[in-house]
Order: structure tokens, then C-alpha cells, then sequence
């Protein structure tokens, strides 16, 4: 079918195609010009799009005042914390289940990811008690439990199909070579797997970064991360938008970054493998 | 491939994965389930006392649980129809050869890695602000009055929020399925005589219903329990306009401190979460089988 | 010293005996050809030997010693894949090494020998090369490499030749009874394929279901089958098998002969018959024909023969040659 058209055909399409794409794009468009403007400018109608007065000042007030730093380190250490923990408990799992497959393997993991459906909220209650009362709350180490476990089954599932894709006979012909079960994970699996665990890693970073459930309920300031920051501006005072925006567009650049790198370890994470 | 040795060390090493997600499921699931039989709140603490199905009739008799529920399957419903319905458009149209096609990828495709904080935030107040908001100029321009989204339609402007966030998922799964028909069987049909719409329902559509079907059952596990949108714009309100089941939880359990009823709601969600999530499992594991 | 003895060797899957007790014996420096339909079990055994797999009952002894309970690395067998199963991410030399890495060898002596081995295969130009970047053959090579270099007692090979295009196929088997002929070391060879069975082997061990049918030289399995099913398995094509008043006559269920020992002539002979298609290789003709009262029969003529479909022709099927077998496939005697 590409190619019964025509060159017109062909740039009219692509014109067409482009007009919807940069409308879908629009709104981070816009995000990221307005940090640019001042507070006055964000406001005023008609909306400028290019002839105004570019600033820098939001990004300098955003750190100065609100600290914003800290923030974004709290996002850092919960989404790279609860990769690390993650992989830590996900790889042995996946590599169990993908080269010893046992009659309740499949069984297992139908039923680990079963627990990523569950609601948050049907827990919501027991969870934030426990935390209290275990003085969990607003600790980053609780929020990097909380973090890994709603992850795990999603790891474990990624990593399981990656590991699969590993041929069998090449970790036999490691076994025959006189491996030891240590030197055949390290030697032969892992080098071949690291593909695999990167893309893991990766969309694990991008959920934890931007999970908006937890980070919210059992936050107030000392581990809060960029979402609740983010959520602060809900009811701010006086002109905010540029701030607003400033804010905005540095939390979401390292992920918008990483997720364009890594759009298709998303589908495979993200349907449980179901769509290849 | 497995010999006797390896089979323990395979159990060994999977257990601590399948005790912590035990851990992290059951525990709590049970301990909702406990809250949901007592009249709990947290404002009187030590004066819980087991009330039985209490809860859960109050819960749903509540006004406010069939507003909520009315709400839920509105905004899932309604993000589900524009997801999936644009995803296939917009997947057909990224198929076809485009200059700087990757690039016009990256574009659509960005929304999805927004937090939901930062996207709910910018489409209130950047664009959907009744005065200096984008959508305001734009009706303005064109001679309408402007809209003020949070009062008036609500539930729209979240269900637009929502949509916009989870087009791009919905594009990148049916587009990578689509990637993955083979070209033979188009090529076929138009040996068959089939012209372009023919070809679109008879061949590309069935083999894409099953990635829709993924497509579907995965949103809907994740849009019963939007909950960021909604507390970071209207806080439920006008009223409960915006009030899902996830924040009429989430309300009357730290709002209103009663665990009990926040309990019972709880179970609810799951149960909802549970009937969508059986197909998925089912489908899932028929993958796997592969 | 690679002699391999196999003692009722049983292994179950569940609940389904897929070798139900296989006893063996394999001479040191022996070329052993496992061969059968797919499905028969030989992959199975021939893992079972390796120690991939762990047998459900019995004995597998290395120069004597019981090694059913031992690690396949401690075995001190070498194993050649048929998808070869290089390692993607080593060069041809560390793939090559890698066994001898893992024995804890000094680097000197890994070299020497990594050296050799490539000399002996041809790779010495590729040792710095990916797998990827290598043809099939080479990839062969260096699986092989990868099983010379530790000096085992025996090398099993799993129908390494199947991924090969056919000409390809004819030049590694050359080089694999090359390799045998100079390295003079046990080797155990798996394969559905009975020209690969029928050329390469000292002793060929003829596998259905599980079962061992029949064990012996090629020729010896050409001109004296046990059963039936060997009968129908060696030679290519296929033995005729002919029922009815024919077999009657030499005192038997069924006779059967080889396309090549039926005679054909356009005059007279035993059996008159029909040619439907007939297959002209140049050097042979292969004329499938319909026997009259007998049924489809393949028979074989040397050089160019002018026959086509319709014609009328007579066959005799060289006395000497017929093979006699009972109503349960078991061979009798000759008359």
C-alpha cells in the first residue's frame, strides 16, 4: 500500500501528519515556553508565542526558593533506589522461573502479576497505618519499599521474557565447558542479558519517577519527591505559571528523555509481553 | 535442562520475590479486609467494634458511592473510547512513510512519560484557565465565550487530562502491532482485489483486535484508580463531579479519618479491579503458552 | 580412553517412559552413529551421556567409573550443539578458550592449545572474530574447536550437520571422519539422517521410541536387519515390502526387497507393473511404479533408462537379496 502514492500524496500526508503531531505536543510546548517568560508575561492575552521577553529568572527562583534540588534528589534516590532493590530480588526470581521452570512457574508469575492490578487504594488505609505506626511515613526509605514492591512483578516479567530469549543450549555448552553455576550466570547469562536488564531498569525509573499515588500519601517533606513538589502549585499563591513551568519542565526532562530512548522495552513491560 | 540440583536453587532463589510480593498483597488485603468489619476511625482511636456488613451497606447506599461509581466507569470509559479509537488513527498514520517519521514519533508519544502532577497542572492552568488560559484565546478569537472548564465540565476536563496522557500508550502498542502484520497478507488481498478500507477492516482490524484487547484491559486496570489528576485539580469537587471510587476511598479515609468506610470502599475497588483483571490474566497466560 | 558403557539407562518425563532401559556399549575410538525417526529418544540419550539431563535408572560408565550422579563439566565430555551455541559476546578465541578458562589453565598453555585447535579447524584467521560475523561452516568450526581443545574422552555430537545447506552438509561430513581418522577419539553422533548414520559410522545404534532395535556395522544393518523398521530406515529409498501370495511363496508375512536388488526388464520377469512417475538423476533412475495385485513399489535402474509413465515393465527381485519377515516384523532367516 506505501507505494501506490504519490509524492504530492506523500507531502501532503506528511504535512497532515505533522499538524497532528505537533498538536498532541503542544501543551509540553507550550509548558516549556512559558518557563521562559515572566510571571506577567504567562498571564497576558493574547498569549505570545516567540517575541517576547525570554528570562531566565523562574529557573533561579524555582531552586532559590522552594529548594527544588531536594526534591529532585528525592525523585533520584526513589527511582534508582527501588531499581537497585528491585533487580536485586527480580533477577535470581526471573532467572529461576525462566531456566527452571517448575509445573507452578507459570502458575506464579500469572499470580505475581496479578498483585499489580490491585488498586493502591484498596490498601491505601492498612499501608498508611502501618507506616505510621511504624514511623515509616515520610521516610525514603519506606517510599523505596513501597516503590519496589508495586514495581517487582513488572521486572520480574520483563526480565522473564528477556531471559527466555536466551537460547538454552548456550548456557549447556556453559555447563559443559566446566561452568559452575556462579561462573555461567556471570561469564555467559548476564553479558547476554544486559540488554535486557538495562531496558528494565530504565522503565522502572520512569514508573517510579512518575507514580503519583504514594509519593502523594505518604509524603509530607522530607523524602517528598518531584510529584508532590509539582502538587504543591495546586493552590499556590499569586502568579505562578512561569514557576510553575520552570518546575514542570525540569522535572519532566530526564524522563521524557529516557522514555524516547526506551519505547520499546515500554511495550513490552507495560503489556506484560502480551503485544511483542 | 533442569537436573535435580538446579531445581531447589531455581526455588531458592525465587522465593524471596514471591514471599515479598506475598507480603506486600496479602497482609494489607487482609487487614482491609478486617478494617472493612469495624467501626474504625481514626479521630477516636481504641474504640473500634466489630459492626459486621455495616460499612459496606452504608458505603453502598451511600449517594456518594453511586455518584463515584457513575464517575468511575464515565471517565474509564470515555478515556478508553478516545484511546483507543485515536490509537488506531493515529497508529495507521504513523505507519505509513512520513518525513522525519521518528521524530513525529517522539512527538506523540511524549504526553505518556508526563507525571500526571505536572500534566494535570499545565492543563489547568496553562491551557484551560477560562482567562488567560490557551483555550480561552482560542474561543475568544473565534468569537465563543470561553469555557471554564473546572466549573462547568469537570469530569471533561479531567477525562481530556486523562486522554491525552494515555493516547500515546495506546498508539505505541497498536502501532508496534501493526509494525508486526505481515505485509504478504495486505499484498495478498490486493491481489484479491481489496481496496484500502476493505483491507482495513477485513485484515488489519482482526489482527489488531488483539493488542485493542490488551490495549483495553490494561487501561482500565490503571484508570480505576486515577487519583493525581483529580487531587491536584478539583479535589473531587464541584461537589463530587470528580469524585472517583479511588478518592471517595482516599477521602473518607484521611479526610474524614473513617477506616472503616474507607475499608469497605477499598474492597470494593478491588473487587471492580479484580473482574477486569481475571481476563487479563487469562489472556496473558494463553500468551505465554505461545 | 573413551570407552562408554551404558547399563539400563532409563529415563522417564513425568509419567511417560521415553527411554524405557537402554543397555550399550561403546569401544574407545569408536565413530557410534545414534540414529531414528524424531522423537525416537537419541537427542535424549545422548544428553543423558552428557549429563545434561539426570537418568531415572541406571548406570552410565566412563572408562568404568559410574558418572550418572556427576556434573557434566566432570565427565570430561565435549558437547557440539546443533545450533552450535557459541557465546555471541566472545571473540572465536575466547569461545574457544572458554572451557579451558573455566578449568583454570595458565594463559600460556590456553594459548597453545587455542593455537592448535584453530590450526587443526581452519581458524586461525577468524580468532578474533564474533560469531556473528562468521558463515555457517565457520561457525562449525568453532564449535568443534571449542570441544577439541579439553581433550576429552569423547565428543557427542547433536545433528550438528541439520542447519547446513546440502552441499555444505557433504563437505563437513568429510571433515568431521577426517577429524576422527586423526584424532582417533570416541565420538558420538546423533542424527536423523541415515547417510550421515550409514558413512560416518563404525558401529550405527538404531533407535525407536526409546528402544534400541538393532546395533551394528553399517553393512551389517544394510544386509541383515532385525526388524522391519530397520529395514525400512537404512537405505535410501526406501525397502520394498511386499505381502500377499508372493511372500507366500518364499514362506513368509512379508518379504522385503531394495529398490536397487529388483531388476527390470520390458520383456518378462516376476512381477508385472506400471510406471506412474519416473525420477531421471542421470547417473541412477528411480521409477515408482503400481505393481500389479502388490501395490506402489519403488525400484532403482542404473544410468539412463527411457521409461515414463504408462509404461508396462516387468520386475524380478534378486533372490539372494529378499529379506524375510514374520506377521510381527521380527526378520527370518534367508531360505
Amino acid at each position: 500500500m506505501e507505494n501506490k502514492q504519490t509524492p504530492l500524496g506523500h507531502i501532503g500526508f506528511s504535512i497532515f501528519a505533522w499538524i497532528v503531531g505537533l498538536l498532541i505536543f503542544f501543551p509540553i510546548f507550550w509548558m516549556v515556553l512559558t518557563s521562559f517568560k515572566t510571571e506577567l508575561e504567562a498571564v497576558s492575552m493574547p498569549p505570545s508565542f516567540i517575541s517576547f521577553d525570554w528570562t531566565l529568572e523562574n529557573y533561579a527562583e524555582v531552586q532559590a526558593r522552594s529548594d527544588y534540588f531536594r526534591f529532585a534528589m528525592n525523585s533520584v534516590i526513589l527511582s534508582v533506589g527501588s531499581t537497585l532493590v528491585g533487580l536485586l530480588f527480580a533477577v535470581p526470581c526471573a532467572w529461576a522461573m525462566a531456566f527452571n521452570p517448575t509445573k507452578r512457574t507459570k502458575d506464579a508469575l500469572l499470580w505475581m502479576l496479578s498483585t499489580k492490578m490491585m488498586p493502591p487504594v484498596g490498601v491505601l488505609v492498612p499501608i498508611y497505618l502501618v507506616f505510621r505506626d511504624w514511623g515509616l511515613l515520610d521516610t525514603r526509605f519506606g517510599l523505596i519499599m513501597v516503590l519496589f514492591l508495586m514495581n517487582l512483578p513488572i521486572m520480574v516479567w520483563m526480565l522473564y521474557t528477556y531471559f527466555k530469549e536466551i537460547p538454552s543450549d548456550i548456557l549447556e555448552a556453559a555447563r559443559m565447558d566446566g561452568a559452575t553455576l556462579p561462573k555461567e550466570i556471570i561469564f555467559v547469562l548476564l553479558p547476554m542479558a544486559v540488554p535486557g536488564i538495562a531496558s528494565t531498569m530504565l522503565l522502572n525509573i520512569i514508573l517510579a519517577w512518575n507514580e503519583a499515588f504514594w509519593t502523594l500519601n505518604l509524603t509530607t517533606a522530607d523524602a517528598a519527591p518531584l510529584t508532590a513538589f509539582i502538587a504543591s502549585y495546586s493552590s499556590p499563591e499569586g502568579l505562578f505559571w512561569s514557576k510553575l513551568s520552570a518546575a514542570s519542565t525540569l522535572a519532566v526532562a530526564p524522563i521524557l528523555i529516557i522514555g524516547w530512548f526506551s519505547q520499546k522495552q515500554l511495550v513490552r513491560g507495560l503489556t506484560f509481553g502480551a503485544v511483542k | 535442562m533442569s537436573t535435580r540440583s538446579s531445581t531447589l536453587t531455581g526455588r531458592i532463589m525465587s522465593a524471596p520475590s514471591i514471599i515479598a510480593l506475598f507480603l506486600w498483597m496479602i497482609v494489607p488485603l487482609g487487614m482491609t479486609i478486617y478494617f472493612s468489619f469495624l467501626r474504625y476511625n481514626l479521630l477516636s482511636p481504641g474504640m473500634e467494634e466489630w459492626v459486621g456488613t455495616l460499612n459496606y451497606e452504608f458505603f453502598l447506599t451511600d449517594p456518594a458511592f453511586f455518584a463515584s461509581l457513575a464517575n468511575t466507569l464515565l471517565l474509564v470509559g470515555s478515556v478508553l473510547v478516545i484511546t483507543v479509537v485515536g490509537g488506531v488513527l493515529l497508529g495507521l498514520m504513523l505507519d505509513q512513510p512520513i518525513f522525519g517519521r521518528g521524530i513525529l514519533r517522539l512527538l506523540v508519544i511524549a504526553p505518556f512519560f508526563i507525571m500526571p502532577t505536572v500534566n494535570a497542572l499545565v492543563w489547568k492552568n496553562l491551557l484551560m484557565h477560562p482567562v488567560s488560559g490557551m483555550f480561552a484565546w482560542i474561543a475568544n478569537s473565534l468569537g465563543f465565550q470561553s469555557i471554564d472548564w473546572f466549573s462547568e465540565a469537570p469530569l471533561t476536563a479531567i477525562i481530556i487530562m486523562v486522554s491525552w496522557q494515555w493516547l500515546p500508550f495506546a498508539v505505541l502498542i497498536l502501532l508496534t502491532a501493526l509494525q508486526s502484520l505481515d505485509r504478504d497478507q495486505k499484498e495478498a488481498a490486493q491481489m484479491d482485489g481489496a481496496g484500502p478500507v476493505s483491507i482495513f477492516f477485513y485484515i488489519t482490524l482482526p489482527h489488531l483486535s488483539r493488542a485493542i484487547t490488551v490495549v483495553v484491559l490494561i487501561e482500565t486496570i490503571f484508570l480505576l484508580t486515577v487519583f493525581a489528576e483529580i487531587f491536584v485539580t478539583t479535589g473531587g469537587g464541584p461537589g463530587l463531579a470528580t469524585t472517583n471510587i479511588a478518592f471517595l476511598v482516599y477521602t473518607q479515609a484521611l479526610l474524614q479519618y473513617d477506616v472503616g468506610g474507607a475499608s469497605a470502599g477499598g474492597i470494593v475497588a478491588v473487587v471492580l479491579a479484580n473482574i477486569v483483571a481475571i481476563f487479563l490474566i487469562r489472556l496473558i497466560g494463553k500468551n505465554l503458552d505461545r | 580412553m573413551g570407552a562408554i558403557r551404558l547399563e539400563k539407562v532409563k529415563k522417564t518425563f513425568g509419567t511417560l517412559d521415553v527411554i524405557p532401559g537402554v543397555d550399550l556399549d561403546i569401544n574407545d575410538g569408536e565413530f557410534v552413529v545414534f540414529v531414528g525417526p524424531s522423537g525416537c529418544g537419541k537427542s535424549t540419550l545422548l544428553r543423558l551421556i552428557a549429563g545434561l539431563e539426570d537418568v531415572t535408572d541406571g548406570k552410565i560408565l566412563i572408562n568404568g567409573t559410574d558418572v550418572a550422579n556427576e556434573a557434566p563439566a566432570k565427565r570430561g565430555l565435549s558437547m557440539v550443539f546443533q545450533s552450535y551455541a557459541l557465546y555471541p559476546h566472545m571473540t572465536v578465541y575466547n569461545n574457544i578458550a572458554f572451557g579451558l578458562k573455566m578449568a583454570g589453565e595458565s594463559k600460556a598453555v590456553i594459548d597453545e592449545k587455542v593455537q592448535n585447535a584453530a590450526k587443526i579447524l581452519n581458524l586461525t584467521d577468524y580468532l578474533e572474530r564474533r560469531p556473528g560475523a562468521l558463515s555457517g561452516g565457520q561457525r562449525q568450526r568453532v564449535a568443534i574447536g571449542r570441544a577439541i581443545v579439553r581433550n576429552p574422552a569423547a565428543f557427542l555430537f547433536d545433528e550438528p550437520l541439520s542447519n547446513l545447506d546440502a552441499a555444505l552438509r557433504v563437505n563437513m561430513r568429510l571433515e568431521i571422519t577426517g577429524l576422527h581418522q586423526e584424532l582417533k577419539t570416541t565420538m558420538i553422533y546423533v542424527t536423523h539422517d541415515q547417510v550421515e548414520a550409514m558413512t560416518m559410522a563404525d558401529k550405527i545404534v538404531v533407535l525407536q521410541a526409546g528402544r534400541v532395535e538393532q546395533v551394528g556395522k553399517p553393512m551389517d544393518l544394510y544386509n541383515n536387519p532385525a526388524n522391519k523398521f530397520v529395514a525400512g530406515f537404512i537405505g535410501s529409498p526406501k525397502m520394498n515390502f511386499i505381502g500377499g501370495d508372493y511372500a507366500k511363496k518364499h514362506d513368509c508375512h512379508e518379504i522385503g526387497i531394495r529398490p536397487e536388488h529388483v531388476a527390470v526388464s520390458t520383456e518378462s520377469g516376476d512381477l508385472p507393473a506400471t510406471v506412474k512417475i519416473a525420477e531421471h538423476l542421470g547417473a541412477e533412475t528411480y521409477l515408482h511404479v503400481n505393481a500389479e495385485g502388490f501395490g506402489p513399489m519403488t525400484v532403482r535402474a542404473t544410468g539412463e533408462v527411457p521409461l515414463g509413465e504408462h509404461d508396462k515393465i516387468w520386475l524380478t527381485p534378486e533372490q539372494d537379496r529378499i529379506h524375510r519377515f514374520d506377521a510381527n516384523g521380527i526378520a527370518l532367516g534367508k531360505l
